[in-house]
């Protein structure tokens, strides 16, 4: 699903660099996240995408390089930012003791989302988990608690919406679920959303655009179809796969463009 | 700074409290136990020395009391910064629009809310058991409340610095920190019992150190002695600067290791 007509840029990276120990984990990183765009970050384990994330949220600082949303400098707006923008990770959690709508009160009002009861009332509905309302937070399974996360996510509306692998570790029909919910919520809300995934079928189904990573570098991107093909491949996981074991891919048309001129 | 994050924030540990009631045991028992313990001790010794040692259990209950002010004000600060590790919950809160100031002012309120559930219960079993009265100490209780409060808000910042620097692993440095530093500031025993005379001058740099002896001085002669609670306030206002300088930069260096992250996943 290509988005048409490119609009405004809501998130910026140029040339983020980001090294641990003299490792690189980002390698001249640079990406433009458009407002209405999904926009997945593909790679192995260790690629950098959660390194990219962590960045853009301002919880790690890149070594060098610079990191802009609705046109601001990340730093010195985080708070001004932060307010537009949610996360959600497979990897965290909302304190497991207390029941749902505490959890999800709080950050309503942290937030300062107008009418929260309602706010809440009408999300846990989206994502048909009214029933978990007063359950204990830490008793629920994978899928329920992503669920809530996601809620958590979307309290204030969010403009720009950062997803590390929201898919990990759910079912089938739990993961088909998930993706559905991103795709109204891009569709409802109009924001820009940076997706983090194994998940070949998450990608395909949900993003607009690709970036594939490899050692903190992009090795590759495009529209999954336009993947497929410039790699000669006949499946986005054997793009996947190659770009995981050899760090390299043949691109048809970057080849092409070196012959041109 | 904004209000309704500080108050989201403690709604967020009153839910906490709420919901765990092992929580609230914790804050009571262990102090009720000690000072149970220390009374009887302190009232056999009493009855069974001669000479004139009167005031022996009042000074030491009294001790007890504003010792906990400082221990209760700490933990509020560390502990509520452990329990956002504990939850997994410091990322929600890191990526929320939540300023660090908020964040500790919040803890701030958490600790100042431990003090008051503490206090009182310990002043009811003080009274209660050994007839003392926590208000002999009249009106000169509140500053000192103050002092001792902020002077465990500036320890809880430096231990969640510490454990901030060194990871969950130093994660006991939570409840020890305080403990580095009681023996010098004559919570038990005034400042001239401290031996090598030299120690004290380390004692009277501390600004818990005036409280105590202050509050020796006010149960003994009844007078609130102004010097020694300039002397605690203004030491504290630097401590508290202190400490919060060293908590940002911690926080600063967490994030450019990338560290804040880990211990937010862990
Ligand atoms: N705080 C850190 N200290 C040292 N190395 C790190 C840290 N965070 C990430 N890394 C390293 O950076 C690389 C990228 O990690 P990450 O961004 O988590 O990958 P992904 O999310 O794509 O699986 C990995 O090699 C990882 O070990
Ligand atoms: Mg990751």
């Amino acid at each position: 699903m290509p988005s048409p007509i490119p609009s405004e840029v809501i998130l910026e990276a140029r040339d983020l660099t980001r090294e641990f120990d003299g490792v690189k984990a980002l390698d001249k990183f640079s990406l433009k996240l458009h407002r209405g765009q999904v926009l997945g970050l593909l790679g192995a384990n260790g690629a950098g995408k959660t390194t990219a994330m962590n960045c853009m949220l301002g919880l790690t600082l890149p070594t060098s390089g610079g990191l802009y949303a609705f046109g601001k400098e990340l730093q010195s707006h985080r708070i001004e930012i932060l307010r537009r923008a949610n996360f959600s990770s497979a990897y965290t959690a909302l304190p497991a003791n207390l029941l749902v709508w505490q959890n999800l009160l709080v950050f309503a009002k942290i937030y300062r989302v107008p009418k929260p009861k309602e706010r809440i009332a009408e999300l846990l509905e989206m994502m048909e988990i009214t029933h978990l309302h007063k359950r204990v937070t830490g008793q629920l399974s994978a899928g329920e608690s992503t669920r809530v996360n996601l809620c958590k996510a979307l309290l204030n509306k969010p403009e720009l919406l950062l997803l590390d692998e929201p898919t990990a570790s759910l079912d089938p029909d739990i993961a088909d679920k998930v993706r559905k919910i991103v795709l109204r919520i891009r569709s409802e809300l109009n924001c820009g959303i940076l997706y983090t995934s194994h998940n070949m079928k998450d990608i395909e189904e949900v993003c607009d655009h690709l970036m594939f990573l490899h050692k903190g570098k992009v090795v590759m991107e495009g529209t999954p179809k336009d993947i497929v093909e410039r790699s000669s491949s006949s499946t986005l996981e054997d793009v996947f796969i190659k770009i995981a074991r050899d760090g390299e891919i043949v691109d048809e048309t970057a080849k092409k463009e070196e012959v041109a001129p | 700074m904004s209000l309704h994050v500080i108050q989201a924030l403690v709604l967020r540990y009153l839910f906490l409290y709420t919901r765990s009631p092992m929580r609230l045991i914790e804050l009571i028992f262990w102090p009720v136990v000690e000072l149970v313990i220390w009374g009887y001790l302190t009232l056999f010794i009493q009855e069974n020395t001669t000479g004139d040692f009167p005031r022996i259990i009042v000074f030491l209950l009294g001790a007890m009391i504003l010792w906990d002010v400082i221990f209760r004000a700490q933990q509020g600060v560390a502990i509520s910064f452990l329990e956002d590790v504990w939850t997994r919950n410091l990322l929600n809160v890191f990526v929320a629009p939540v300023r660090t100031v908020e964040y500790l002012a919040a803890t701030f309120c958490v600790g100042f809310l431990r003090i008051l559930v503490t206090v009182t219960v310990l002043g009811l079993v003080a009274g209660l058991m050994y007839a003392f009265n926590i208000f002999t100490l009249g009106w000169a209780l509140l500053p000192f409340f103050m002092n001792l409060m902020v002077s465990g808000w500036a320890l809880g910042m430096i231990s969640t610095a510490l454990i901030l620097r060194w990871g969950q692993a130093a994660e006991s440095l939570a409840w020890a920190v305080p403990f580095f530093i009681q023996p010098f500031i004559a919570v038990f025993y005034p400042v001239s019992a401290i031996k090598p005379e030299w120690v004290q001058t380390i004692s009277w740099a501390l600004p818990p150190t005036h409280v105590f002896e202050g509050m020796r001085e006010v149960l003994k002669t009844g007078v609130f002695a102004w010097d020694k609670f300039f002397w605690a306030a203004g030491l504290n206002i630097i401590f508290l600067t202190a400490a919060g300088m060293v908590f940002f930069y911690m926080l600063t260096l967490t994030r450019r290791r990338g560290l804040l992250t880990k211990f937010a996943t862990q």
